[in-house]
């Protein structure tokens, strides 16, 4: 009998735990929505901050936003898929593959501020001449190497989750291994690999710290890659850090998590899609 | 079909290049940092940085130890606050939970992962900070429990997403024979799956430590930022990670001070390097024991 009494209160105990862990999340984002919902409009995503933030919209930091995200994913993504075609289709496993893996792995753990530390020492002081020192393209570039780990893990997986037999099939109609990549493997990774992607522009955009000796907190918009800018991260530290305005704050962080929330329910469909796949197959 | 060889070759030759990227970017981090940092030692002993407790980059002196302890302390306070409610999710999803709330739970844990670090040191900023300070009647909440609160939620989608891997990977049998003994449910669970995954278990939360040492932004909002050594977690603290962002921009390029940040991070660095080495080890050993 104390047995079943001890069974039936772990199990509330276990159904409560996943209970506050949904709490805590509908917390975070209703604080977010609640706060900034009142701050944003068209214009406030379309305008020029005015009176040092106080006033005005955000446009310069979500301009900077897509800069920075498009140089990290034209850097990670054609090297982080090449390195998983690399690993799962010209390697068979062994100390080469090893090395890579946990390169990979290590460079993930890296903390963001250490990116940061090493973005500003390599791109501004040691290559400012090519890169304009603290500009997007260097802010980018520090991105890109910071998603890279996560390209080359998910687009490894998508990769070798193409059945083997399908590879041999092909192989076995007389292809060659270049034209069963591009007719067989590429195709059927696509899903996954596009998740992967979309998974790491979200990182990319969210990211504050390995950026932020990057940026200028200038009210501009970015001239080209080699100009400064600002993201909406590092506006919205700015901002808050510096308790300069909490409406616009807000502003932003409302809108930089409903662009978290867009790319994490195309993911969301994108994952069904690859589940739908693989039954298939 | 001699040429086609040969663009198979030149294929390979040119993903290999790619593939090392990985490797050249982590050597490159590597050096520079110990490049930033090293010359500090020429200065400042490696004792007086790990040990003394005075960091007045104006005079010269730069005792790292209270943000050390700092670090240690706020990762420490998220440990101890999300692995019980970590392994207890993983084990819900993974044992009890029926297919409706998984769909639920599930996607809530994949964007609580998601959500920017940012956006946690705002919620915490406002939230966290107050609830502290009424909660435990101190004068300001900013302190390393409030970083610690915030740091808990961010690793928890790490602990709960590795804890219900390896609890998943446990065999069948051991399960089976624990029920065919007349075991409940929960006390299959306590002693027979959650022992069995423990050291899988044990690597998600090395990996949560290391994402925790490392978090800059969220902990920098809401720690208070004071250059005190740090008596206890209702303390105002500053960080490794947060001392860096924050003088970075008053540091003269190459100066001793500079010099020190770099050395700052040096300290993460490499803590959370052995901590992923350590994690994948445990990991890989973890899935030869039950294959």
């Amino acid at each position: 009998m104390l047995s079943k009494n001890a069974d039936r209160l772990a199990k509330i105990w276990l159904w409560l735990s996943a209970l506050v862990i949904i709490l805590v999340l509908l917390s975070v984002l209703g604080y977010v929505f609640i706060n900034g919902i009142g701050a944003i409009s068209v214009s406030f995503l379309l305008d020029m901050p005015q009176n040092n933030w106080r006033e005005g919209g955000i446009y310069p930091a979500i301009v900077g936003s897509l800069i920075v995200v498009f140089v990290a994913l034209a850097f990670a993504a054609p090297v982080g898929v090449g390195t998983a075609m690399y690993l799962t289709e010209f390697r068979t496993e062994g100390l080469v593959t090893r090395i890579i893996r946990t390169s990979s792995d290590a460079l993930n753990a890296v903390p963001s501020i250490v990116f940061g530390l090493f973005g500003l020492s390599l791109f501004v002081f040691y290559l400012g001449d090519y890169t304009g020192g603290p500009s997007l393209l260097s802010a980018g570039l520090t991105l890109g190497f910071m998603i890279l780990p996560t390209i080359i893990r998910t687009s490894e997986v998508a990769m070798r989750n193409v059945p083997y037999a399908e590879r041999m099939e092909s192989f076995g109609m007389g292809a060659s291994k270049l034209q069963t990549i591009r007719n067989i493997v590429l195709p059927g990774a696509v899903p996954g690999i596009a998740t992967g992607l979309i998974l790491s522009i979200g990182r990319a955009v969210g990211e504050t710290a390995p950026i932020i000796f990057m940026v200028a907190l200038n009210p501009t918009i970015p001239k080209s890659l080699f100009g400064s800018g600002n993201t909406l991260t590092t506006q919205l530290y700015y901002l808050s850090m510096e308790g300069i305005s909490m409406k616009v704050a807000f502003g932003t962080a409302l809108t930089l998590m409903l662009v978290i929330l867009t790319l994490n329910a195309i993911t969301r469909v994108f994952k069904k899609r690859l589940s739908r796949n693989l039954r298939r197959c | 079909m001699k040429k086609l060889f040969d663009q198979e070759r030149v294929v390979g030759a040119a993903l290999m290049v790619f593939s090392i990227t990985a490797l050249v970017i982590l050597l490159l981090i590597m050096l520079f940092i110990l490049d930033g940092g090293l010359p500090l030692f020429n200065k400042v002993s490696v004792s007086d940085f790990l040990l003394g407790d005075k960091w007045v980059p104006a005079k010269g002196l730069f005792g790292a130890s209270q943000f050390i302890v700092a670090a240690l302390l706020v990762t420490f306070g998220a440990i101890l606050l999300s692995v019980p409610l970590g392994i207890s999710c993983a084990v819900f999803l993974a044992e009890i939970a029926p297919g409706w709330a998984k769909r639920i739970v599930r996607p809530a844990i994949e964007l609580l992962a998601g959500i920017p670090s940012i956006i946690y040191g705002v919620f915490a900023l406002i939230i966290i900070v107050s609830l502290v300070r009424v909660t435990f009647n101190v004068a300001t909440g900013e302190t390393i429990l409030a970083a610690s609160i915030v740091l808990a939620i961010m690793i928890l989608p790490i602990i709960i997403s590795i804890s219900q891997d390896s609890i998943e990977s446990v065999p069948r049998l051991y399960k089976e024979g624990s029920y065919a003994l007349g075991a409940t449910d929960w006390q299959t669970i306590h002693r027979v799956l959650v022992p069995a995954a423990g050291p899988g278990i044990v690597a998600g939360i090395i990996l949560a430590m290391g994402r925790a040492i490392g978090e800059t932004m969220a902990v920098v909002l809401v720690i208070g930022n004071v250059e005190k050594m740090p008596a206890g977690l209702l303390d105002p603290g500053e960080t490794l990670t947060s001392a860096i962002l924050l003088e970075m921009g008053e540091a003269v390029v190459k100066s001793t001070h500079y010099n020190a940040l770099f050395c700052l991070g040096l300290v993460p660095f490499i803590l959370v390097l052995f901590m992923s080495v350590l994690s994948s080890r445990l990991t890989t050993k973890n899935k030869a024991r039950f294959a």
